[in-house]
């Protein structure tokens, strides 16, 4: 090993430039932790924690123990944290907490309860640490030759036990998580064959369209994933909306797809005062093109109003 | 050697590293663009600049003139630190990274990295992890369904796919004795991991794709099922700073697996028996080119492989490349004990090994490959002799004296027919 193993911290302890990093990340640390408590939205607690932890690293690694720093940031920031994340958007993306006070007292309790949790850490941290004698980090790396090699060499003899200990816990954990969240299946699974089959059965029995849904309406008031297709007919396709969505109510969308019908008529009659509906300068538009080959129907246009009738739409179920 | 620098010559180094990065992903989109096109046979950008060098720069100019739409759902706090996030991440990456060997700057010995300490690999893992807030936060603060499902796709592939990849590292840390990335380099002088410790080289390979998102594992960003994935809300400056995230950690990963399995800046072998070939500036260039070549695997996969489905991609991160390299671990560090008490002979035992293994899961892969293919049904077979053109060429009738033949490939190919040839050439 060349003087690089030798090197145990990036930042030299007891420096000037320790103490600024502890100054900094202390600071950084503290806010994260008051953001934790205090902020509403549990996802922003989840990133103050996020924060909180990323500054205890550099605390470490400042302090000498780069391996625990990084190891620090791999598991809980990386690994833990994001499990949580993970679970919170899952969740509720919107979920906020409430500060309605369920249980009498709660608080109060909590207060103390934390209080006697620091005096019992305090007091336990001070009666183990008493009469140990310092050597520094330096000293207590370079017997192993290095800050892994030292931990690695206590993790392997003198907390062997312990370290096992944890190991077991934790698998004994992860296989009742699975144990718990685990459900048998009862039918073989449906593969797509299986799924593609069991369509064109339905189609065969019942008519059921074996394609996709319509997609939403992309109209000109509003393109929100709640607005209704506009079948042929000019009528509003329930089948456009997403399952969730058919009969809510909110402001960018209109989900009544009867609103939407009228809407989309209003549309079309104003726009028929215009031009374009105008059979004779349709004629004119297409030129050599007989009316009849633009517009098929337009024969029964009797009244001259220029409306005629479309032919009967297909419904939504795809039959005619 | 490091620690020792003076200030400026750090600050020289970061600005050096970073405006080089930049660069580089800039040529590495030109590369990627003009080299899927020939791929596809098709051209690529060639019109701004030489060979279409600039395009990228074009683009990027387009990209931070337009536009900038923040949805009204957007949580504003989270939705401007996620991008930043992911750049960050990615350019912080490469401080670790050794281009060359010791050489003297501006009269000052120094080493051709930026920084170095005794666990600076697990200094590119923690640095991952954060990039992988960029992606979930970006997913969640948009306010929208897609990018939430692009974000969590997104992160439970990469961390899913970290555990692979730390797994594989842990054979390079017990054969180098050290996690520095400079001296993980320096112990490859005799023979690259890459050799020595295969399996680590492939899972490593097969990881880093899923860890930077790229095709066939880019199901976060799957157009066809969710938009663009976590970006699609993003556009102007805060898309394009997850784009240069993206190509950065690209040719971050490959510069990893440089460093840790192709012998990082040291010459390849034929050059490597030229004595004092591995000291020096130009030490760059080996490193240059073994990034490019792997800059070229990934289009490579790109132009080649379709999109891997979502469980399939998930069971093979879990079942198949965690379980082999666990395996894998324990058997090198049984050798490697092994060796350290008795004799040094028993690494070559472990190369052999480490080839057979390689081979066997190759070789399950195409049984399982060759399974599937067989349980779908038989092809119908195809008719000899030639076509009925009245009723078989459809939609295209025949020219005439054009004839058909079937051709075991393709049943539509047309071939024969002298004047159809003269009516595509002309």
């Amino acid at each position: 090993m060349n003087e690089l193993a030798q090197m145990n911290a990036v930042v030299e302890v007891g420096s000037a430039g320790e103490e600024w990093a502890f100054w900094i990340c202390g600071t950084l640390a503290v806010i994260g932790a008051l953001g934790l408590v205090l902020s509403r939205k549990t996802v922003h607690s989840a990133l103050f924690v996020a924060l909180t932890m990323i500054n205890l690293a550099v605390l470490y690694i400042t302090l000498g123990a780069p391996f625990l720093g990084f190891v620090q940031i791999i598991v809980y920031t990386g690994a833990v944290m994001m499990l949580f994340l993970f679970v919170l958007m899952l969740i509720g993306v919107d979920s906020s907490d409430s500060l309605i006070e369920t249980l009498k007292g709660q608080r109060l309790a909590a207060i103390l309860m934390v209080l006697a949790l620091g005096v019992i850490a305090v007091a336990v941290i001070a009666i183990a640490l008493d009469g140990t004698t310092t050597i520094g980090i330096n000293e207590a790396n370079a017997e192993h030759g290095g800050n892994v090699e030292g931990l690695a060499s206590l993790m392997f003899t003198k907390y062997l036990l312990a370290m096992e200990i944890v190991a077991a816990v934790l698998i004994t954990a992860a296989m009742g998580a699975l144990v718990l969240a685990h459900r048998e299946r009862w039918s073989p699974k449906r593969g797509q064959r299986e799924l593609a089959e069991e369509r064109a059965d339905d189609f065969n029995r019942a008519g059921i369209h074996p394609g996709s849904l319509p997609s939403p309406g992309v109209l000109a008031t509003s393109n929100a994933v709640g607005t209704p297709a506009i079948l042929p007919d000019g009528s509003a396709s329930e089948l456009s909306i997403p399952v969730p969505l058919r009969g809510k109510k909110h402001p960018d969308i209109p989900a009544e797809p009867e609103q939407i019908a009228a809407d989309f008529e209003e549309v079309a009659e104003l726009s028929e005062s215009e031009t374009v509906r105008e059979p004779e300068k349709l004629a004119d538009v297409t030129g050599h093109l007989e009316l009849d080959e633009v517009y098929p129907d337009s024969h029964n246009d009797e009244a001259g109003t220029g409306e005629f009738e479309l032919p009967p739409a297909p419904d939504d179920e795809g039959r005619s | 050697m490091f620690g020792t620098d003076p200030f400026w010559l750090v600050l020289v180094k970061t600005v050096v590293v970073f405006i080089g990065l930049v660069v580089i992903v800039m040529l590495t989109i030109w590369f990627e663009r003009r080299v899927v096109g020939r791929m596809q046979n098709r051209i690529g950008p060639n019109r701004a600049g030489p060979q279409g060098l600039l395009q990228t720069l074009v683009d990027g100019i387009k990209l931070a003139l337009k536009e900038e739409i923040i949805p009204i759902t957007a949580h504003k706090a989270v939705y401007w630190l996620a991008p930043f996030l992911s750049a960050f991440a990615a350019f912080a990456a490469f401080a670790v990274i050794p281009f060359g060997p010791t050489v003297s700057m501006f009269g000052i010995e120094t080493q051709l990295q930026l920084a170095d300490f005794p666990q600076s690999v697990l200094y590119l893992l923690a640095v991952a992890s954060i990039g992988i807030y960029g992606i979930v936060l970006s997913g969640w603060a948009s306010g929208s369904t897609y990018p939430l499902l692009g974000g969590l796709r997104s992160s439970a592939q990469m961390i899913s796919y970290e555990l692979a990849m730390s797994l594989s590292f842990v054979a390079v840390f017990m054969y180098a004795g050290s996690m520095s990335t400079s001296e993980i380099v320096i112990a490859q002088e005799q023979l690259w991991f890459c050799v020595l410790l295969l399996p680590s080289f492939v899972i490593y390979v097969t990881a880093m794709v899923g860890e930077t998102n790229r095709a066939p594992f880019d199901l976060p960003e799957a157009e066809s099922e969710l938009v663009g994935g976590f970006h699609t809300e993003y556009s102007s400056m805060k898309f394009a700073m997850f784009f240069l995230g993206e190509y950065i950690n690209m040719i971050t990963v490959s510069s990893i697996a440089t460093t840790l399995f192709l012998g990082g800046y040291l010459a390849p072998w034929p050059f490597s028996l030229i004595p004092g070939i591995n000291e020096g500036w130009w030490t760059i260039l080996f490193w240059f080119v073994k990034v490019v070549l792997f800059v070229f695997m990934y289009v490579w996969l790109r132009g080649t492989l379709p999109r891997y489905r979502y469980d399939q991609f998930m069971a093979f991160g879990w079942k198949v490349l965690i379980p082999f390299a666990l395996a894998w671990v324990v058997l090198t560090a049984a050798v490697r004990a092994f060796a350290i008490e008795y004799f040094e002979d028993v690494n070559m035992l472990l190369l052999g090994v480490g080839v057979m293994l390689v081979g066997v899961f190759i070789y399950l892969v195409y049984l399982q490959i060759r399974d599937a293919r067989r349980a779908r049904e038989p092809e119908p077979e195809l008719p000899s002799g030639p076509m009925n053109l009245e009723n078989e060429g459809f939609p295209v009738p025949p020219l005439p004296g054009q004839t058909f033949e079937y051709t075991p490939r393709a049943s539509t190919t047309v071939s024969g027919g002298t004047e159809q040839e003269e009516v595509t050439d002309g």
